[in-house]
This record gives structure tokens, C-alpha cells and sequence, in this order.
């Protein structure tokens, strides 16, 4: 074998800001042989998608490499020139990215754009590229390639965008494909499909892959080496197997600590103490349930969003909905919420119904302070012109007469403090405050009017996994010390399996399977279930199989 | 506040240009507010064995066809077309605001009816429905602000329309609704402010336009009558004279129309950038 196929060495990169320059590599080495995988993971802010731009010559004009080197088959390209950069580009290497439907050109079908590809760095006839182009459609398993060349990317679904973004990347044939968070926004059984075909190709034709991904169980399923980014540094490197069994470096190690497995609970997320005993004692006879949902329906105009969905929930209990997209968990959580109409179905909270109110009269029911919601995305979650105190206090100004401001002030700072936010960040705006402190915002805000039902629409999909750890623990914790009932919806089984006793399984808006969380995840009973679970990467050392 | 002035100093000292545009802004208010302190000369006082006197130290701008001070008639004129481009454009935003926020938060029937409505109007050309409007109202300056505020309407519907429509559906819409808002007290206290930033841009450019359109309407003759000092009779009445040679009277008005329409649209991208939160750390 020859040289490298690509070598980083001791790589600098400085963007500049407003408060100043802000060096976000700060000295990292990587070498990458011929056809060999290697995983970059780490969690935002980390660099890792940064020095994957760099290496293609995709960073704005605020970022610039200010020490080091890249090589790519010995040849120094860092700083190659626009003509130098259009031969590396497509032909050497090629980049898929996060986000595909964004990544394609809106109004141009699928087989133009790589046919575009093909004759951007071939001598070849349109007939020709367009052959070409149905054959990598076949290559990259496409539903129907002949009848989906001629289709634009609204059509596709976001699983067969990837597709087609792979089917550019790999069009030139290139060396090397960097793969940055591929399927990230994607659910899990397509993940699995997608990730699965791009190793086979790239092996297959004896490409080089790095894959850049927060998701430690991706980069041990699919890699052979992996490289742990923190804060610029590549902090650990090794072979997967080694360095997910015996982790060397403490950031590793928390790293890994803090990703959900298939055995781990709450407490093993975060090191700290053991969780308070539930305050659940067994609902008395007489007293009624916290919910019961009697066949629910929520039909969109030509959809069936919601189709029959029935449930209860005791008084204190947490019960998971897991689905991916299209099942109807949203909705569900929504109408729950009386924030949208069903469109048949009863809802009947703590002994009254409360489906009759109409959704836009429900903020003069008395039931409104009961129940609260804590959002996907914090950052969507807050208003961008209130105060994190402002926040928390709108509810408690809405729905909680409070007698004085002091009385309000000392509410609002209790429930900060319970979500572990310190007082000196109420003053601050959204924009101010990291991932982390915005979910507490959020959370804050839910348990200020003392709710009795709590519904959790995927609260940790959009943070770190270190900071979803955190999460989840001081979630627990709440409901544990308060008596809480939790309805958590997600599209994370693992998430789910820890933090909830009951879990239902949703499909296209309907049940397919629902029972107690440690019995429904070690024995599945629907084969839909099943497949879900055995998509879900993981890095448990027992079930790793080596890579042939 | 202190930190408000650090970010509006920040802003300005990033972006001459937007710090000139304030500045002129101001010298315009300034001005309208103290224009019989400011202003040499009477106005309207005619003066005939002076007349067509070209610019000197005497008459800075020169003086027209009855020997009035045109320096001072510009000065005086500063108060008329800004009194009429403010209430206008305060008049329209605050209509097409809560009107065009209500459309995209409710959508439906309200929205479909209320977008037509919109499209109709926007259809005519704008200058004339508001001579027509004038014409058929009648002259006076509060016609004016009427006609000119009415041709602005549908630049905020639909401005406020899109930008509400695009939050309605965020978390801290929901939010809100889950804290007990109604729907009214969403689109008031929480969707408004924050449409706010991006329609500051539109008032700016918009003050501009209704100035123009004030002086374009009086120098057709609808509106504002002689003798009252203002920029669009000024160019009007010196256009006759333009041949003669006496070109002051047409240039100076001129001038300072077309510099104040230019402050107001240069001053809008530094409005938002001031506005708006997220520009603050």
C-alpha cells in the first residue's frame, strides 16, 4: 500500500467575530489510508464539521486556516487554487451533507442535477449522463429509479434525498467522502437503510469515509476508527472497539457515559447521587385517573393524523409515545395539550372532559394550569424579546393571581433553581443562553403554574447528548420529587425505555403496541417494534460485531 | 438603557452610513420643530421689489417671484411634509399591522377575503387612487394623510401577514397559548413585537415614499394650497421660471426632497439592525 490518502497535520482555524477571533480548530492531526472509515464525533462547537469544510475548501470567508497542513495523496493542498480545488472536488473527494432536501437544487429533477455532476467532470453526451445517472440511482437503491429520475427533491422523502445526495457524491468516483451527520433529522429506520447502503458503496468501490456524527453508536457501528473531538482538540483515537470498551481520556468517557444504551438508566447518565423514591403511592379506589383518551381522532384535510388512539395515565405515572415521523405523536401530544381540536375522541383529565372546550377558549379553563408543555427545539420555545425571568413568569402572570411582584419573583426563582439555572442568567435574552440553559427556561417555565400532567414533546431532541443527559436527570428528578405525571414523547427508544414505566409504540397515527417499558423493550411483541429497536446504533460491547 | 446606547453607538460607529442617515433624520426633525426660530425671514411675507433675487448672503437659497425667502420657505416646508409622511405612515402601520397579523395568525376565510382585498388595491396604480382620494375628499392636509396612508396599507397587510405567518407555528406561539394567552393577547403581545424589527425597515422607507407622495400631490396642485410653504408647490410654482434662468427655486426645494427622502431610506437597514434582540450580546 502507498502513503495516506489524507493527512491532517496540527490544523488551525480562526473565524473571526464580533468579540474578537475565535480559534475553533486549535491543532489537530488526522491520517486516513485508502479505503479506510474513521469517525469524527463530537458534540457542538466540538470543530468537527469545521475541519471536514476546511479539508474540502467550504469555510466562509469569516473562517481561515491559520496554521498546518492538509495533504491529500501526498499533494499539499491547503492552499490550492479554485482550479486545482474543481479537479479535487467531486472527482477526489466529495462531501454528503446533513439536511439533503436542502442540500439539492429545488427546481431541477433528481437525474438532471446528476447528470450535472457527470458532465462537470466528464467528456460525455446528456444521453450518456442521463444512463449514468439511472444506473447510480440503481446503485444507491431508489425506489422506482426509472420513474424517479425525472422526479424534483419536494417529492422525494428525506431518506431518498440522501439517496440522491449519495448518488452525486459518489457519481465522480471519488477517494475519499466525507459524510457530515448524513442522517441526522432522519428516523431511525431509515437512518439504519441509508448508513447501511453508504457502507456497503463505499467499500464496495474502496472509498475512504469520515463520518462526522455526535452519535457515538453511528460512528462504532459503521467505522473502524474514531476520533473524539472536545472544544478543537481531538482528545482520543483509536480503533472503535478499543476505544468504546476502554476509553482512555475523561471526556470519552463521559461521553460515553452520558449516551443512552439499552440497559443504562437515568442515574448512570450523569455521575451524582441515586434518584429520590417516587412519591407514587397506588391510586386509592374511587379517585378518578389523571387522563383517559377515549378514541381519538384528528384528521387533516386529506390525512388521518391521529386514528383512534386511546390511553390512560394514573395519577404520578410517565408513559412514553415513540414513533417516527408521520406517527402522529405530535399531534397526539397537541391535542392533549387542548392547544389544537380533535377531530372526534374524548379527552377526560382528572374526572372532567375537557375535549368540548374548543382549543381557542381553553386558555379560560380551569384545567389550563394543570396540564403544560415543554417543546422540541428551546430555542423555538422562547420568545426572543422576554427575559428567561420574563419567561417563566408569563405563565404565572396569565394563570396564578400571585398576591405581590415579590411573590412572583420568589416563584419564578424557586422553579429556576429547581431546573438547576442560576439567578444572575434570569436577566438574560434567549440569544444569550446555551442550548442547556434555554431546555431549563423551558422546563421552568412548564413547572411554574404546578401542573399535574406534563407533556414532554421530545425536550432533549435538539440538545447535546451530554446536555441531554443533564436533562433527563433533572427531569426524572421532578417528577419523582412532585408526583408528576409525565406523557414523554420521543422518537428515541432509549430515552424513552429510561424515563417512562408504560411506553406505546405509534405508527401512522396508530397503536401498534403498548405495555410496561422494561417488557415491551426486551420482548417486543410487533414486528414494527422490532425493527425499530434493532435499528437503533449502539456501541454495546457484547452486541459489536467486528467489522469483517 | 445604558447598555441600549452602547448597542445603538455599536450599530452606528459599524455602519457610517446608517450614522449619517441618523443624523440627517434628526437635523429634519430639528428643523420642523423649530423652524420660526431657525427660519430668517417670514415665509409667506411677500416682498415684490426683491423678487427672483438669485442666492447671496442676504437670501441664502435666493428669493422667488414675490421676493419671499426661499431658505426660509424650505425650513417652514420641513414641518408640512413631515407632519404629513409621519401620520401617514403611523397611521398605516398601526392599521396594517394588527390587520395584516390578525390575517396571518387566524388564516382562512379572514385571510383569504382580506389578501384579495389587498391585491385589488394594490392593482390600481397608487398615485393616482390617491389623487382620486383627494379629489373626492376633498383639500385639506388631513385628506392627504388619509389618501396616503390608505396607498400604504397594503405594503404592511401583507408584510405583517408573512412575518406572522412564518412564527405562528413556534414553540413560544404554543407556549404562550399553554400559559393561558388567548388568541388576541398572542398577536398583541407576543407576535407584534416581535414583527417589530423587520417593519421598522418598511415605516423607514415608507417616510420617504409618503413624503414624496405629499409633494407630488401638492405639486400637482391637489392638497396643499398656496401660500402655505411647502416642497411640492415650491418646485411647482419655480417650474415656470426655470427657463428664465432663476433655478433656485426649483433646485434648493428640490434638494432638500430628495435629501430627506434619501435619510429615511438609508436609515432603515440601521433601524433594524437596532431593533432587533438578537443583534445584542
Amino acid at each position: 500500500m502507498t502513503g495516506p490518502l489524507l493527512e491532517v497535520e496540527d490544523l488551525h482555524i480562526r473565524f473571526s467575530t464580533r468579540r474578537g477571533p475565535v480559534e475553533a480548530v486549535r491543532g489537530i492531526s488526522l491520517r486516513l489510508a485508502p479505503g479506510e472509515t474513521l469517525g469524527v464525533v463530537g458534540e457542538s462547537g466540538s470543530g468537527k464539521s469545521v475541519t471536514a469544510y476546511a479539508v474540502t475548501h467550504l469555510l466562509d470567508r469569516a473562517g481561515s486556516i491559520t496554521q498546518g497542513r492538509i495533504r491529500f495523496r501526498g499533494r499539499d493542498i491547503t492552499r490550492a487554487g479554485r482550479h486545482e480545488l474543481r479537479e479535487l472536488r467531486g472527482s477526489a473527494m466529495s462531501m454528503i451533507f446533513q439536511n439533503p432536501r436542502g442540500a439539492l437544487n429545488p427546481i431541477r429533477t433528481v437525474g438532471r442535477q446528476i447528470a450535472d455532476v457527470l458532465r462537470a467532470h466528464n467528456a460525455i453526451t446528456a444521453r450518456e449522463a442521463r444512463e449514468r445517472a439511472l444506473d447510480l440511482l440503481r446503485a444507491v437503491l431508489i425506489r422506482d429509479p426509472k420513474g424517479n429520475l425525472d422526479a424534483y427533491p419536494h417529492e422525494l422523502s428525506g431518506g431518498m434525498c440522501q439517496r440522491v445526495m449519495i448518488a452525486m457524491a459518489i457519481a465522480c468516483e471519488p477517494a475519499l467522502m466525507i459524510a457530515d451527520e448524513p442522517t441526522t433529522g432522519l428516523d431511525v429506520t431509515t437512518q439504519k437503510t441509508v448508513m447501511d447502503l453508504l457502507a456497503r458503496i463505499t467499500a464496495e468501490r474502496g472509498m475512504a469515509m469520515i463520518l462526522i456524527t455526535h452519535d457515538l453508536g453511528l460512528a462504532a457501528q459503521y467505522c473502524r476508527r474514531v476520533a473524539v473531538m472536545e472544544r478543537g482538540l481531538v482528545v482520543e483515537e483509536g480503533a472503535a472497539a478499543r476505544l468504546f470498551q476502554a476509553p482512555d481520556h475523561p471526556y470519552t468517557r463521559r461521553l460515553i457515559a452520558a449516551s443512552p444504551t439499552r440497559t443504562s438508566t437515568v442515574a448512570d447518565l450523569v455521575e451524582g447521587d441515586a434518584p429520590p423514591p417516587p412519591r407514587r403511592a397506588p391510586r386509592a379506589p374511587g379517585t378518578p385517573l389523571l387522563l383517559e383518551v377515549q378514541g381519538l381522532f384528528k384528521q387533516y384535510a386529506r390525512t388521518r393524523a391521529v386514528d383512534d388512539v386511546s390511553f390512560t395515565l394514573e395519577p404520578g405515572e410517565s408513559l412514553g409515545l415513540v414513533g417516527e415521523s408521520g406517527s402522529g405523536k405530535s399531534t397526539i401530544s397537541r391535542l392533549i395539550c387542548r392547544l389544537i381540536d380533535a377531530t372526534a375522541g374524548e379527552i377526560i383529565f382528572d374526572g372532567q372532559s375537557i375535549a368540548a372546550t374548543p382549543a381557542r377558549h381553553f386558555h379560560k379553563a380551569p384545567q389550563r394550569r394543570d396540564i403544560q408543555i415543554v417543546f422540541q427545539d428551546p430555542t423555538d420555545s422562547l420568545n426572543p424579546r422576554f427575559s428567561a425571568f420574563d419567561s417563566i413568569a408569563h405563565p404565572l402572570r396569565r394563570l396564578d393571581r400571585l398576591p405581590s411582584e415579590a411573590a412572583l419573583r420568589a416563584r419564578v426563582e424557586e422553579c429556576a433553581e429547581r431546573c438547576g439555572l442560576p439567578r444572575e442568567l434570569l436577566d438574560r435574552f434567549p440569544h444569550q443562553l446555551s442550548g442547556g440553559q434555554k431546555a431549563r427556561v423551558g422546563i421552568a417555565r412548564a413547572i411554574a403554574t404546578r401542573p399535574r400532567l406534563l407533556v414532554l414533546d421530545e425536550p432533549t431532541a435538539a440538545l447535546d447528548v451530554s446536555v441531554q443527559a443533564v436533562i433527563l436527570k433533572l427531569l426524572d428528578d421532578l417528577r419523582r420529587e412532585d408526583g408528576l405525571g409525565y406523557l414523554f414523547v420521543s422518537h428515541d427508544l432509549n430515552v424513552v425505555r429510561m424515563m417512562c414505566e408504560r411506553t406505546i409504540v405509534l405508527r401512522q397515527g396508530r397503536i401498534v403496541e403498548q405495555g410496561p417499558s422494561a417488557a415491551l423493550f426486551a420482548a417486543p411483541q410487533a414486528a414494527y417494534t422490532r425493527e425499530l429497536l434493532a435499528a437503533i446504533p449502539h456501541f454495546d460491547p457484547e452486541a459489536m460485531r467486528e467489522p469483517a | 438603557m445604558s447598555a441600549t446606547l452602547r448597542h445603538v453607538g455599536w450599530v452606528l460607529r459599524g455602519n457610517p452610513v446608517t450614522a449619517a442617515a441618523a443624523a440627517g433624520a434628526t437635523l429634519l426633525l430639528f428643523v420642523a420643530f423649530f423652524a420660526p426660530w431657525l427660519a430668517p425671514y417670514d415665509p409667506i411675507a411677500s416682498n415684490v421689489p426683491n423678487a427672483l433675487q438669485p442666492p447671496s448672503a442676504a437670501h441664502w437659497a435666493g428669493t422667488d417671484q414675490l421676493g419671499r425667502d426661499v431658505f426660509s420657505r424650505i425650513l417652514y416646508g420641513t414641518r408640512v411634509d413631515l407632519a404629513i409622511a409621519f401620520s401617514a405612515v403611523s397611521l398605516s402601520f398601526a392599521i396594517g399591522a394588527v390587520v395584516g397579523s390578525f390575517c396571518g395568525y387566524v388564516g382562512g376565510a379572514l385571510d383569504r377575503v382580506v389578501g384579495r382585498l389587498v391585491d385589488v388595491l394594490m392593482a390600481f396604480p397608487l398615485f393616482v387612487l390617491a389623487m382620486a382620494l383627494v379629489a373626492a375628499l376633498g383639500n385639506s392636509i388631513e385628506n392627504i394623510i388619509l389618501a396616503t396612508a390608505f396607498i400604504n396599507l397594503p405594503f404592511y397587510i401583507r408584510f405583517a401577514r408573512a412575518e406572522v405567518n412564518v412564527r405562528r407555528n413556534l414553540g413560544w406561539v404554543e407556549a404562550a397559548r399553554a400559559s393561558g394567552d388567548s388568541d388576541l393577547s398572542v398577536v398583541l403581545r407576543f407576535l407584534l413585537p416581535n414583527v417589530l424589527p423587520a417593519m421598522a425597515v418598511q415605516i423607514s422607507l415608507n417616510l420617504g415614499w409618503a413624503i414624496l407622495n405629499a409633494a407630488g400631490l401638492s405639486f400637482i396642485g391637489l392638497g396643499i394650497t398656496p401660500p402655505t410653504p411647502e416642497w411640492g408647490i415650491m418646485v411647482a410654482e419655480g417650474a415656470r421660471f426655470i427657463t428664465s434662468g432663476h433655478w433656485w427655486l426649483v433646485a434648493f426645494p428640490g434638494l432638500a426632497l430628495m435629501l430627506s427622502v434619501l435619510c429615511f431610506n438609508l436609515l432603515g437597514d440601521g433601524l433594524r439592525d437596532i431593533l432587533d434582540p438578537r443583534m445584542r450580546t
